[in-house]
């Protein structure tokens, strides 16, 4: 066993998990988005990109990929809710709740190609 | 491989402000009315950024509890460590030897792809290799350098070429390198290798073979073994700086104006060249048998002078006289007779000593030919103030061998075709060219018939036209006055060449020219051959009108051709 496979196949599943906690429920429902179940979301695709520098192969460049387009979104997310609770007039409306869970919603696809890649990774490796 | 050693300090550093954000939002705080509140993401994530990166505007939105002031001190030390390690590693990442080491050589591989005009790669960056990169440029060519010591890579630098000189600092004997620095690239005109070392200097020479062996390669070899082997597998330059004196000196000994007009044509362009005295024919000492005193040796040989060798190795060969000594005492000297001798050439590889060697032998006989080796240019002072008849700088000789062979590819066979020439003659020559362009070694350049270097003059030998060297020779400004240059050497085409050809040779397409004269000259002589209004000028007398619309007017008068000036 690797230890190192296992941070990393962790931290990939953890991403994707907390993304789709985050997801599920109405769209323009605030009380089904927790705003701190995005942070952790946010902080474990950090992670998880981080853990992902430095490989070279093909592969390695994809997962690379994915998880930047995961943060990228997620990060725009999070700008969506600090501009929908702290400047805007309206507060959380409907409205913006259904744009910060569109955001993680296209994150999530990202993190679950992520998933998808690294299974594939796994089961090409026979061992 | 950077982000694979940034990646620790990273997660640390997410983890570190995650966590202290996280929990800011979770410590209650009051507002003013003493109503709980909690701090949202947003101040919170605000509130660590400027507390982590030791910037602190206050407490926001309003005073802090007790409880929030308990995490911040937790949060503060947390995120102070976490920058700290991220940055310390940032830029120990940054200062790292080999990183700059593998950044510099990027920049160089980037640098050397781009260049889009010919170049010469240049192997060792000694004191020739200065030379030769200054009398590159000035001949508006580019050079790549390839040197071993940082502190000359860093003199590169130093140093304002007027075009930018990349430099690798590392070995030049690993083909891996030479492969970097250009020796395949499609603009590389040659390779240049002059490293101190005999070994890397063959190294070099089989690279270029072997991966380029359409390339001229100019290599320094020191050793006789080194420059057989470098001949062995067809090295086209091989220079050996002592053995190329003991040639001169052999010229000189043999016969001294063929050796004073190749000193007027292939010195270093500017200096001028005095009437020295020529070295005597009789007893010769030699101080230091070296690789230097050993060809020296050669060349009295060859000229059946007697030679006596002091050395502090004698090896008695039954033909020289041996002293045992270093020749910097009066007693050697005595001993091998210099109160006899004719000349003494001090070459052991000090400096110091052959200065000593030569002051002493001349105060014990003022009258004596000295031939002094100069090893290394700093002391070029101490040699000027000693006036010896003949200083060998070896750098300088290497340096001014290569410039010959790349500028002017002609000049070797013109040189060994006046080798060949009788004394008379060559003094002859000499006397008619000194007179005609003074004593100042004269600039000497090739010119070639074709549709690139010559375009006017080429198409009107298409056109059949018969022009002679004199109507070309002319000023542009003035056809009655002839140019201040003179053609050395003409070679044609099917390996016919002519040794200072007359005035009404005709010339032919694909002719080469080598010609010796000023600057002006030269410059003079490059538009007559391209401008098709100055060689109508100079061959009818008349200005050719400029534009379309007046040559359409004048084609008419102009048609019946005008019989040639000569």
């Amino acid at each position: 066993m690797n230890l190192e496979k296992v941070i990393f196949g962790f931290f990939i599943v953890l991403a994707a998990t907390l993304n789709f906690g985050f997801f599920v429920g109405d769209i323009d429902n605030p009380a089904h988005h927790d705003v701190y179940e995005l942070f952790a979301a946010l902080v474990v695709s950090l992670i998880a990109t981080v853990l992902k520098f430095g490989d070279r192969t093909q592969i390695g460049a994809v997962h690379l990929s994915t998880s930047l387009v995961a943060d990228l979104q997620l990060i725009a997310a999070a700008m969506v809710w600090g501009y929908a609770a702290h400047v805007s007039a309206a507060g959380l409306s409907p409205e913006m709740v259904s744009r910060i869970v569109s955001l993680s919603g296209g994150a999530l696809f990202a993190n679950i190609v992520s998933v998808i890649i690294l299974i594939a990774e796994t089961i090409m490796q026979r061992r | 491989m950077i982000l694979r050693r940034l990646r620790a300090p990273l997660i640390l550093l997410i983890v570190l402000m995650s966590v202290s954000v996280l929990g800011l939002t979770l410590a209650p705080g009051q507002d003013e009315h003493g109503n709980v509140q909690y701090l949202s993401f947003f101040h919170a994530f605000y509130f660590i950024s400027y507390t982590a990166t030791t910037i602190g505007f206050g407490e926001i939105p309003y005073s802090f509890s007790d409880e929030q002031r308990l995490w911040v001190v937790v949060s503060i030390y947390l995120s102070v460590v976490g920058w700290a390690y991220t940055l310390g590693s940032v830029f120990s990442l940054l200062s790292d030897r080999s990183l700059q080491q593998a950044i510099a050589t990027q920049r160089f591989v980037r640098a050397v792809r781009r260049l889009r005009e010919p170049f010469y790669l240049v192997c060792g960056y000694g004191e020739t290799g200065r030379l030769i990169c200054s009398a590159l440029e000035r001949m508006g060519l580019r050079s790549v350098v390839i040197e071993i010591d940082e502190a000359r890579v860093g003199e590169i630098e130093l140093h304002s070429f007027s075009a930018d000189v990349p430099a690798l600092c590392a070995d030049a004997s690993s083909p891996e390198t030479l492969k970097y620095a250009g020796l395949t690239h499609p603009h590389c005109a040659g390779v240049i290798a002059l490293t101190n070392q005999d070994a890397t200097n063959l190294a070099i020479a089989i690279a270029a073979r072997l991966l380029a062996p359409k390339l001229p390669a100019l290599c320094r070899a020191e050793h006789r073994e080194t420059a057989a082997n470098m001949a062995s597998f067809g090295t086209r330059h091989i220079i050996n700086p002592f053995e190329r004196f003991g040639e001169t000196l052999a010229l000189a000994l043999h016969a001294p104006a063929a050796s004073q007009l190749l000193r007027w044509l292939a010195g270093l362009p500017g200096s001028t060249v005095e009437r020295r005295r020529d070295p005597p024919r009789g007893h010769w000492i030699v101080c230091g048998h070296g690789r230097f005193g050993r060809s020296m040796v050669d060349a009295m040989d060859a000229e059946d002078l007697p030679v006596t060798i002091i050395d502090r190795n004698p090896l008695p060969d039954g033909t020289h006289r041996w002293v045992h000594g270093d020749g910097t005492g009066a007693d050697a000297l005595r001993e091998a007779g210099v109160l006899q001798a004719t000349g003494i050439v001090a070459g052991t590889s000090s400096d110091v000593d052959n200065l000593s060697i030569a002051v002493t032998a001349r105060e014990l006989n003022p009258g004596l030919f000295v031939i002094l080796r100069q090893n290394q240019s700093a002391n070029q002072a101490l040699f000027d103030a000693f006036e010896s008849d003949i200083a060998v700088l070896p750098s300088e000789i290497i340096a001014h061998e290569c410039l010959a062979i790349l500028g002017t590819p002609l000049l070797a066979p013109f040189l060994r075709e006046v080798r060949q020439r009788d004394e008379t003659w060559c003094a002859a020559q000499l006397e008619r060219l000194a007179g005609r362009l003074g004593w100042t070694v004269p600039e000497v350049w090739s010119e070639r018939v074709n549709l690139t270097r010559s375009p006017a003059l080429y198409r009107r030998l298409m056109q059949g036209e018969h022009l002679t060297l004199d109507t070309l020779l002319r000023s542009p400004t003035d056809r009655s006055s002839t140019l201040d240059c003179e053609v050395l050497y003409l070679d044609r085409d099917d390996d016919d060449h002519l040794l200072m050809p007359a005035g009404s040779t005709v010339l032919r397409a694909g002719d080469e020219l080598l010609l010796a004269g000023t600057r002006h000259a030269r410059n003079d002589l490059a538009l007559n051959l391209a401008n098709e209004h100055t060689l109508e000028y100079l061959v009818t007398g008349k200005e050719l009108p400029g534009g379309w619309i007046w040559e359409r007017l004048s084609r008419d008068s102009r048609r019946p051709m005008k019989p040639l000036l000569p």
